[in-house]
């Protein structure tokens, strides 16, 4: 069965586990959430939702800093009416070409316009939340990063939230 | 949305739509926005037929016929050959990395009249 093992998703934690024992380097510490994971029930139809989105993908918009590759933990505000075309994504960690030729890719503002034109979303939230992954102090993010973002996500009272990681 | 199974798993989100492609493609790919909606919405729908927590839908997508892209997938799926003894990483700084020069002149620009206030804990 090669076919069907080669089919296998990739496993990233195992593959960064042995990158990092060929450096020599110590594990990796991936976040590891035990236990059920939180729940709140959904309480309106997609059709009457609003949609609030945060993505990881190192997005900015042109006239915005752009991310720095040592643990940013800093945010971008995006309008969700903004031109796909003045979007700049910027990474360490994967590969920019095709996010670069199409952000929507990692930062979905086209597809989810498109469903709200089609009446099958109810709305976007008017702001999207953009910040650079590969933040190796999960710390900062659990007590810096994370907080804030949810901070503003709940400001927009959306009723679902998207989030995309790279 | 993640192309991340193992990932995601290990973090553990109340909901998931894993689609199995390269990093950096989380929805879809590149300049094809009818596949691009197709995913959407079969991740939204998720938010209506999910009712376990934790659980993780598998969007119906394949990257190509040809599944060779995983043995490169650290790199991005790229054609580089992956030698285990190189150190893939970036080297990490602490200067902001524009995707174009430009970009940094018109946010320096921008930023001499003071915060923008989008640009959170970056100005």
């Amino acid at each position: 069965m090669t076919e069907a093992s080669a089919a296998e998703p990739v496993d990233y934690i195992a593959e960064t586990r042995a990158t990092y024992d060929a450096l020599g380097y110590p594990p990796y510490q991936w976040v590891e959430n035990e236990g059920t994971p939180p729940w709140t029930p959904v309480r309106v139809p997609l059709r009457e939702a609003k949609l609030a989105l945060a993505a990881s993908g190192g997005i900015y918009q042109r006239g915005q800093h752009a991310f720095h590759f040592k643990d940013d933990a800093s945010f971008r505000v995006i309008d969700t009416e903004a031109s796909c075309d003045d979007l700049r994504i910027t990474h360490f960690a994967y590969d920019l070409t095709d996010a670069r030729a199409d952000p929507n890719v990692v930062f979905p503002l086209d597809p989810l316009r498109a469903l709200v034109e089609a009446g099958e979303l109810g709305a976007l939230a008017p702001e999207a939340f953009t910040f650079m992954g590969g933040i190796y102090s999960a710390r900062k993010v659990r007590e810096e990063l994370a907080p804030a973002l949810v901070e503003r996500i709940v400001d927009q009272r959306p009723d679902i939230a998207l989030l995309v990681p790279v | 949305m993640t192309s991340a199974l193992s990932i995601t798993r290990s973090v553990a989100p109340p909901r998931a739509a894993f689609l199995d492609f390269p990093l950096g493609h989380t929805t879809g790919k590149k300049n094809q926005p009818e596949m691009q909606l197709s995913l959407m919405r079969q991740a939204l729908a998720g938010f209506e037929e999910i009712d376990e927590p934790g659980a993780i839908r598998f969007l119906d997508e394949r990257w190509s016929e040809d599944e060779s892209w995983r043995q490169n997938a650290m790199a991005g799926g790229g054609s580089k050959e992956k030698e285990s003894s190189d150190d893939f990483r970036t080297p990490r700084v602490d200067t902001p990395q524009y995707q174009y020069s430009e970009d940094r002149d018109e946010a320096e620009r921008l930023h001499n009249k003071g915060a923008c206030g989008s640009c959170v804990g970056a100005e």
